[in-house]
């Protein structure tokens, strides 16, 4: 699937870079160092945006489309910030013949953001994933650690709304 | 060097221990279709074109990596089952394919085209979900269109030769797309616009922004005098575009051609080479005097100097504030011309012919022209200009040959060699040398600076001072001396830099060649050596020599240096971002 590349600002601070920094440092002379440090890019932001990509790009000294080639290649790496809360919506073989399109689709009006997003508050993303196991209880969906089953879409604003006051 | 005896098609051969299935048939006349590979850069294995069967191999494999390492391997490269597995992939690419074959400008020069010829293949055999793509028209020099492109990764290889990198593949599966990061597009990114991508493709997924359009109007129409000059490396490239052998002169053909295309004036660029080392020699001299910014380097190549911007802008001051041979040319026809013809400059459309696409660029430049007129208004590649010699009907190899115009006609071999890797410092140290003793020398052949290698260090001991040179061609071996003397670990004092790996020659508007001619032919050494031969045959071999360098200064510049000189020949640069622009 195509990923979404976020258009919130770059919030990193100088305690994020100093750590990047150190991270490309640790592996300036690997080959193959792309890989590592995007993982351990991630860690620190979250996400992988630009500005964090072409800090990586400079510090190995390889093409900044090399980074980006590597981060859209592998499912692991996102491009947009998870938010204080990430939604994840199981868009399995199960849940989706039991409904959870139509749940995705209520998140995503409610909150206003696409699959693959983050909302400008940076409270919530969403995203559409793979079979989570629980097929039992499909349709599923989680808020972090908290799992949601049985659902339907008008489930969708009450579910909501404990997190929004949180 | 160990030999294998091995048997291809059943026919017994010898070979070198290692060597690739594909480097073994081509020597035994056998021609393996290819798509991704490019000799030495692009070696990926990945279109699947150029599978042959191992015996005992549990699959086919690809012949462009295959290394035959063993005694008495069996290859097949002719089975039906081959034939058919590389149908099944032409067809699969055609899939996805825009097949716009009639509208492409690389109909007829495509190798995707041209295989599907070949096999016989079924363009409607697997219809499925196609993606659309924009084209992306953000730069003045060329156009993407990726539903053209078949992902063979050769540009991606030929942008990363260059220390460039600004394109490659993104996402992943049916999504993947040859492009820029974060989806920007080539005028957004630090591309210094060398075209080598567009010299690799092989279909018509990267082109020259064609300019041909607007050089048929402007000889159409009747109030403007529409003057042309020609770049060196054109006469020794133009002929292949009419199935000449590589590395044919045709000159005379070249301006008879661009006399029936109806231009009112031809003239040599070769004039503007030799200007520019009047201009460069006596900055050099200059630097070296006075102490100025050493090594000095070259600044011809308008795919170099925006690199320079881009990737080592610290280093600007070191570029000569010589305006390249097009652009002196240009500056000359608009001023010089114009008064000696008694034409305004207004009225006087420039076209240039070069080998290059960056030049497309550079003509725009704003620390380029004066008065708010452009030194040249339009340049076109050496594709270009043999498109509009086949668009006019001229059958350009019945042709006799003619001369150029006066008062640019004549060149010296010194700007011939300008098209070659090492030619411009040839041609300077030609000049400098002379200027330098005073005397009219002799031995003028600078043999340690010729030849394709990337990167020519040598002394010369010029009037008792000891000139260490450098000569880089292609960025990858820019980067290499650029190094060198960021760390301040250089002695050199003078730098010739080109762009493109071997020169203009090889430059991103010349002529494509297909993988299979490419991989096989050293086309930068072959063009070389015609420019070389026309050097040795001219009248004129030092630029200070030229009749009518000569007369431009008595005329009209004064003394090389001059006032008026810095005024029409000289230039600025400006520092860039790198990446996102």
């Amino acid at each position: 699937m195509l990923k979404k590349i976020s258009s919130l600002p770059f919030q990193g601070t100088p305690e994020q870079e100093a750590q990047l920094k150190e991270v490309i440092a640790k592996h300036k002379d690997d080959p193959g160092a792309v890989m590592p440090v995007l993982q351990e890019a991630q860690d620190i932001y979250g996400y992988l945006p630009l500005e964090v990509q072409q800090m990586i790009a400079e510090g190995l000294n390889v093409p900044v489309d090399e980074v980006y080639g590597v981060a859209t290649f592998y499912s692991q790496f996102a491009l947009s910030p998870k938010g204080k809360y990430n939604i994840s919506v199981c868009l399995g073989t199960a849940c989706y013949v039991k409904g959870s399109g139509d749940v995705l689709n209520r998140l995503s009006s409610e909150l206003g953001i696409e699959a693959e997003e983050c909302t400008m508050d940076g409270k919530f993303s969403l995203t559409a994933c793979r079979c989570i196991g629980a097929c039992g209880l499909a349709p599923v969906m989680t808020v972090n650690d908290d799992v949601y089953g049985r659902l339907v879409a008008d489930d969708v604003p009450s579910i909501l709304a404990k997190y929004k006051e949180a | 060097m160990e030999m294998l005896n091995i048997k291809i098609n059943g026919k017994d051969y010898t070979v070198e221990k290692n060597t690739t299935i594909l480097e073994a048939c081509h020597q035994f006349g056998i021609k393996i279709p290819t798509l991704c590979y490019l000799k030495d850069i692009n070696e990926i294995g990945a279109c699947r074109m150029c599978l042959c069967e191992v015996k005992g191999a549990r699959s086919l494999v690809a012949a462009c990596v295959y290394p035959i390492d063993r005694e008495g391997t069996e290859i097949f490269t002719n089975t039906p089952q081959i034939r058919e597995n590389r149908k099944t992939t032409l067809e699969l690419l055609l899939s996805n394919h825009d097949k716009k074959c009639l509208s492409c400008p690389r109909s007829d020069n495509c190798e995707l085209q041209q295989l599907c010829l070949e096999y016989g293949v079924d363009e409607t055999k697997f219809a499925g979900a196609e993606t659309h793509y924009e084209e992306d028209h953000s730069t003045l020099h060329l156009v993407r269109n990726n539903n053209k492109c078949i992902l063979c990764r050769r540009c991606v290889a030929a942008c990363k030769e260059q220390f460039v990198g600004v394109i490659g593949a993104n996402n992943r599966g049916f999504d993947t797309e040859i492009g820029c990061a974060f989806n920007k597009k080539l005028g957004d990114v630090s591309c210094v616009s060398c075209g080598q991508c567009t010299v690799v493709c092989p279909t018509g997924a990267l082109v020259e922004n064609d300019n041909t359009a607007e050089v048929f109007k402007a000889l159409a129409d009747p109030t403007k005098h529409v003057v042309v000059h020609t770049a060196p490396s054109i006469r020794a490239t133009l002929g292949e575009c009419f199935g000449m052998p590589i590395g044919t002169l045709v000159t005379g053909k070249m301006v008879t051609a661009l006399r029936m295309l109806g231009f009112d004036k031809v003239f040599d660029t070769n004039f503007g080479a030799d200007l520019t080392i009047m201009e460069e020699g006596t900055e050099f001299i200059q630097r070296v005097k006075e102490g100025g910014t050493l090594p000095m380097i070259t600044s011809c190549s308008p795919g170099w100097v925006k690199f320079c911007e881009h990737y080592y802008p610290d280093l600007l001051p070191h570029l000569s504030t010589c305006k390249s041979p097009q652009q002196m040319q240009g500056a000359m026809i608009k001023s010089y011309y114009a008064e000696k013809a008694g034409i305004d400059p207004h009225d006087i459309v420039v076209v240039s012919v070069m080998p290059c696409v960056a030049k497309k660029f550079e003509i725009t430049r704003d620390d380029q022209g004066r008065d708010g007129m452009q030194d040249n208004d339009i340049s076109i590649t050496t594709r270009e200009l043999a498109k509009m010699i086949k668009t006019a009907g001229i059958q350009f190899t019945a042709l006799e040959d003619s001369d150029f115009d006066p008062v640019m006609a004549i060149g010296s071999g010194a700007g011939t060699i300008f098209g070659a890797t090492g030619g411009v410092m040839e041609a300077a140290l030609r000049t400098v040398a002379d200027v330098l003793t005073g005397e009219d020398l002799k031995q003028i052949d600078y043999n340690e600076v010729r030849g394709t290698d990337g990167i020519k260090e040598a002394t010369y001991e010029v009037a008792g001072m000891n000139v260490k040179v450098a000569v880089a061609s292609g960025l990858k071996n820019a980067a290499v001396i650029l190094d060198k003397i960021r760390a301040g670990e250089a002695d050199y004092q003078f730098v010739e830099i080109m762009c493109c790996p071997g020169g203009c020659v090889n430059g991103g508007g010349q002529p494509i060649q297909p993988g299979h001619v490419r991989n096989f032919v050293d086309l930068k050494a072959l063009r070389a050596k015609a420019l070389y031969q026309d050097d040795l045959g001219l009248p004129y071999r030092k630029s200070h020599d030229n009749p009518e360098i000569k007369a431009i200064y008595e005329e009209y510049l004064g003394e090389p240096g001059s006032h008026k000189a810095h005024e029409l020949l000289h230039t600025s640069y400006v520092a860039r971002k790198k990446n996102f622009v």
